[in-house]
């Protein structure tokens, strides 16, 4: 147990000596052989099987492709009918905007909050952590199961908890509200995630900060968002990452739902809907892919400058 | 966080392991690492050199009743023929999603799957062999459904196990109750549904969460407004959605909408089938397969039904919807002649027999099977589909699957959301129809 | 629990709370009220997953007449008996044991050695490496679906490996995408870890004339254990809960993992809801018994490398 307590110890910053790194000329021949096989292999799965079909993908996305017959180029016919015909799409594009929206501004800052009062040595703490980040592992049947026993306007406990048996809501089938419901539903599942990452991350912070604040004359708010929450910085980025993923990904909720229609509709939905479904428009539902991907694309930007930056450190 | 625990790696100097046999298991250890990668690239193709004497099923049975009528069934056969049949059963939905990189990749030597366009449209792509030889040599099976089980190119690549009528379906004890008529035409079902609406009833359940059990009320509407033909038509795409007939579709459903349970969107149609059960609501246009569900025990004596009304004179009550579920056999076969034998059998009326000892929620298909065990239920079944001067299959079985799922299906449901807007509705149909129907299949 | 959550907070804050403790001060207002918001929000974020238990110990016929929000009638097991049995979970199970553990432990191998070469050595191209890695787990999956499927479809295997004689409806395609797809976000997770690994400790291992592999699995891969933990922890639910790739890639039905036995219990005609809560039960289970198992280094381990400040 006494590691821990070293371990809380954050290590002091790295001298620029210990930060070199080995050039490869001091390698034996066995070692290069490991190196060699044991990067090659990852990497080329990675080529293969994720930049490679990607690519591949965005090709398709300029055809007709139905997955029998043989492409034909049509060159940006799928995207003119997608932003113009297909009805969806738009819906799709607000969806996904609301759900980054709601994960961004309500679900993360509660997570942070959670994480915040959990860190406060309190009892039964595991207790508290076990009960927020339990959504978290369920999978999509589950998730949407519940959804459908709480939300149900025939027999769902929401209208029942509200006293509206006799007039009910439609939570899920009243397309201008069913969104709002299962941005609920996704918002319970994303704050266990935000609050355990922030919680390790709080974890780690140095007390000697948080005292030396507090000696300064800072208050318990000034204190956190002046001297701790600046030091979370890494672990700010992942939480934006991951909200990013959840909210441009986003799929399994609306999916078990209604299949992601009538309102609930995602791009990822759309995707898969004309990929993977029995009717295989696979050009066009690659299109919707690519605009998915370019839109996905600015934030990995942005987090690849944050990468390598860091590394630069 | 770093476990800063330094003796950790000082430790490793004095390791009583030599370092050269690390460094060899550490090469073992790579090499076996590697292997699924190495596999992957340099192995060589099985293929199945499995006894002759085994045939795989695709099925997609997996609910525990059907799932065992199709036991029973090949049960029948390994006994007949001394075959095993090898089932491999998929959920239903997910062998509907799978269907095509199912039958491009590693399919099974026969497989079920629905008549109709959806078959028609794999027997297109080269992916089902034609069975023509099989059908010369079947008894039992009316033209109607030799038609429905053969391709674009006039060969046969489907048989037919059993189907089950659309229609309406109500309790007859709660209709005897209140002292409500059958209706036979638009303005009687009018009058009705504002008589059962002021019994404080919803006259029609209604759901449409999954998206299909609205187009079987369309196709309703449409075939006893326009007819048959033009239904077909319209679902072969050689229509145009914004014509006025569809719309006049689409005005007589709008005008009985608020005799339907609200918030259908939302509800999956075992739901609404069971406010029937429970008599909340007093009709359903359904299958009789799925409502039969909701009717166990003593109340599947009061189940009842009647056609659709009419609602032109001159097509009156012709068309009846009537979903055939069958089997076929897919190219990629392993042993052609063994699936061919299979498949010979389950059009025996010795297999609807024994599909019908376990399931008899639907209506075989062979006129040869045994139907004196039928309930008065089954018997109108049969008999309303024996009757039928048309027979329909179902939206998402008449037309192109991708058009029935990605434009029929948000579409009736924003249909049921905002029934007024039906102008723009119909355009973007109309649009999404021309673009889909234009590229090749 | 309570000397766990002691510990945790004796490592952490030192000499000051706990002479506060000894001295016993009084329970502050605050405090209490911190606990009381904690209990209810707590109670609100396990209430539909009670629901869910309460509604998969009633029968459904009961449940139909009365709603799921009344008082019980009959309480019983019988329907998690009934979703083992009928949807084969004993089956399922295996089949997820059998993608899940190769694919984590695979995942978790080929992460934290790249890892670990690229914070240590000069790879040549080792920010490409980086790159490719890291914004390859950002791609939506959904594109990747059409062409590996061509892909898998080409790949010939030996019977013993696959029935199908390919990659297609075999483990090893389903695990091969997981590993692909998964390795990016640990090398990520790990490579900011290792950075927090003091240099001085390889360079010792290597004065004594270890080699690369030495380095890893005697030096690195021991101290990146929380980091590693958590990563399991995390891993595993998501290789566990997919169900995309091993429908996409998989037809054979009793090859299929647990997530979609769940869609035998899903009737095509009639569905009964307690019926499928149980099984959600079951299915949740593992994931949750390895989140409790691991919950400690899940935590420490998810630091990330975040006292570089």
């Amino acid at each position: 147990m006494t590691s821990t307590q070293v371990s809380a110890q954050a290590p002091a910053p790295q001298a620029p000596r210990a930060r070199r790194r080995r050039r490869l000329s001091r390698f034996s021949k066995r070692d290069i052989v490991i190196l060699a096989v044991l990067i090659g292999i990852p990497v080329l799965l990675d080529i293969a099987l994720i930049w490679g079909t990607t690519l591949t993908s965005i090709g398709l996305s300029f055809t007709d492709y139905n997955g029998f017959s043989s492409p034909h180029l049509v060159g940006l016919r799928n995207y003119h009918e997608i932003v113009t015909i297909y009805e969806p799409f738009w819906r799709a594009v607000r969806n996904n905007l609301l759900w980054l929206g709601t994960l961004g501004l309500i679900a993360t800052p509660l997570g942070l909050l959670l994480a915040v009062l959990l860190d406060k040595q309190i009892r039964f703490t595991r207790v508290y952590q076990s009960i927020f980040y339990m959504p978290v592992v369920l999978s999509l049947a589950v998730v949407g199961f519940i959804a459908q026993l709480v939300y149900s306007r025939d027999y769902g406990a929401l209208n029942s908890v509200l006293g509206r048996t006799s007039d009910p809501i439609d939570f899920l089938g009243d397309p201008s509200i069913n969104i709002w419901a299962i941005l609920a539903a996704a918002a319970w599942r994303h704050v266990g995630y935000v609050m355990i990452l922030y919680l390790a991350g709080l974890k780690s912070v140095d007390p000697a900060l948080k005292e030396a604040a507090t000696i300064d004359g800072a208050n318990e708010r000034q204190t956190f968002f002046r001297v701790v929450f600046p030091t979370l910085r890494p672990i700010n980025v992942i939480v934006l990452v991951i909200t990013v993923i959840e909210a441009l990904r986003a799929f399994d909720i609306v999916y078990a739902v209604n299949s992601g229609r009538n309102g609930l509709e995602l791009l990822s939905v759309l995707v898969t809907a004309n990929i993977v479904g029995e009717a295989s428009r696979i050009g066009f539902g690659s299109a919707i892919a690519v605009i998915l991907l370019v839109t996905s694309l600015g934030f990995v930007i942005a987090y690849l400058t944050q990468i390598l930056r860091e590394d630069r450190q | 966080m770093t476990q800063s625990t330094p003796d950790q790696p000082l430790r490793l100097a004095s390791s009583t392991v030599s370092r050269r046999t690390m460094l060899r298991s550490t090469a073992l250890g790579a090499g076996a690492l590697a292997v699924p990668g190495v596999l992957a690239a340099c192995g060589k193709s099985g293929g199945s050199s499995g006894s002759s004497k085994t045939v795989t099923f695709g099925s997609n049975y997996s609910d525990a009743i059907p799932k065992g009528g199709l036991a029973a069934v090949m049960a029948a056969y390994q006994k007949s023929s001394g075959v095993t049949v090898k089932i491999n059963t998929q959920d239903h939905n997910s062998f509907q999603e799978n269907i095509s990189r199912y039958l491009k990749g590693n399919p099974d030597d026969v497989f079920s799957w629905f008549a109709g366009n959806r078959m028609k449209f794999f027997a297109a792509q080269g992916l089902a062999a034609d069975i023509s030889d099989v059908w010369s040599g079947l008894s039992g099976f009316s033209d109607a459904l030799k038609k429905a089980s053969t391709g674009d190119d006039g060969k046969q690549y489907f048989v037919p196990i059993y189907n089950y009528p659309w229609a309406v379906f109500y309790r007859p004890s709660v209709w005897q109750a209140k002292g409500w008529q059958v209706p036979k035409t638009l303005d009687d079902l009018m009058t009705l549904c504002k008589t059962i609406k002021g019994a404080g009833m919803d006259a029609f359940a209604f759901a449409d969460k999954d998206g299909w059990p609205a187009m079987g009320t369309f196709d309703q509407i449409n075939m006893r407004t326009n007819g048959y033909d033009f239904h077909i038509s319209l679902m072969a795409g050689k229509e145009s959605w914004t014509d006025p007939k569809v719309k006049q579709v689409f005005e007589t459903w709008n005008s009985l909408l608020p005799y339907h349970q609200q918030g259908a969107n939302g509800r999956v149609w075992q739901d609404a089938a069971n406010s029937v059960q429970q008599k909340k609501s007093a009709m359903m246009v359904i299958g009789s397969g799925q409502i039969a569900q909701s009717f166990q025990g003593a109340d599947a004596a009061d189940l009842d039904f009647f056609p659709y009304p009419a609602i032109n004179p001159d097509y009156g009550q012709d068309a009846v919807e009537a979903p055939i579920d069958g089997y076929m056999v897919s190219k990629k076969a392993k042993d052609l002649s063994a699936a061919k034998a299979l498949i010979k059998f389950l059009a025996s009326p010795a297999a609807e027999n024994a599909y019908q000892s376990v399931d008899g929620g639907n209506i075989p298909t062979n006129s040869g099977a045994d139907t004196s065990k039928f309930t008065p239920f089954q018997k109108k079944c049969q008999e309303y589909i024996a009757g039928a001067k048309q027979i329909s299959q179902f939206m998402d079985r008449d037309t192109r699957p991708d058009f029935a799922s990605q434009v029929m299906i948000p579409s009736l449901q924003s249909f049921i959301n905002k029934p007024s807007d039906v102008d723009s509705l119909l355009k973007n149909i109309d649009a999404q129809a021309k673009s889909i129907f234009a590229t090749d299949n | 629990m309570t000397t766990t959550t002691s510990t945790a907070a004796r490592g952490r804050v030192g000499g000051r709370e706990m002479a506060g403790k000894a001295n016993r001060r009084p329970v502050r207002p605050a405090r209490i009220l911190l606990y009381v918001v904690l209990t209810l929000v707590a109670l609100g974020w396990l209430a539909p997953l009670l629901l869910a238990v309460y509604a998969s110990l009633r029968p459904y016929q009961e449940t139909a007449k009365y709603g799921y929000m009344s008082l019980p009638h009959h309480l019983s097991f019988k329907y998690y008996s009934q979703a083992f049995t009928q949807a084969g979970m004993g089956r399922y199970f295996l089949n997820t044991l059998i993608i899940t553990a190769p694919a984590l432990v695979l995942t978790l191998f080929f992460a934290s050695f790249v890892a670990f070469a690229l914070a240590r050595f000069r790879i040549p191209g080792r920010k490409t490496l980086l790159v490719l890695f890291t914004a390859g787990n950002l791609l939506p999956p959904q594109v990747m679906v059409t062409p590996l499927y061509a892909l898998y479809n080409k790949i010939p295997l030996p019977y013993w490996l696959s029935e199908s004689g390919t990659v297609y409806d075999s483990y090893l395609g389903v695990i091969a995408i997981h590993v692909a797809f998964q390795t990016g976000f640990c090398v990520f997770v790990l490579y900011n870890y290792m950075q927090t690994i003091p240099s001085e400790l390889t360079e010792a291992a290597v004065m004594d004339g270890a080699g690369v592999w030495r380095q890893y699995w005697r030096v690195i891969l021991p101290l990146s254990r929380p980091a590693l933990g958590a990563l399991a922890t995390l891993e595993f639910t998501w290789i566990y809960n997919d169900f995309l790739w091993a429908l996409v890639f998989m037809s054979t039905g009793s090859k299929l993992p647990i997530t979609s036995a769940l869609n035998n219990l899903r009737g095509q005609f009639f569905t009964d809801y307690n019926l499928l809560a149980a099984g959600s039960v079951l299915v949740a289970l593992p994931t949750l018994i390895v989140f409790f198992a691991l919950q400690r280094q899940f935590i420490s381990g998810l630091t990330l490398g975040a006292n570089k400040g």
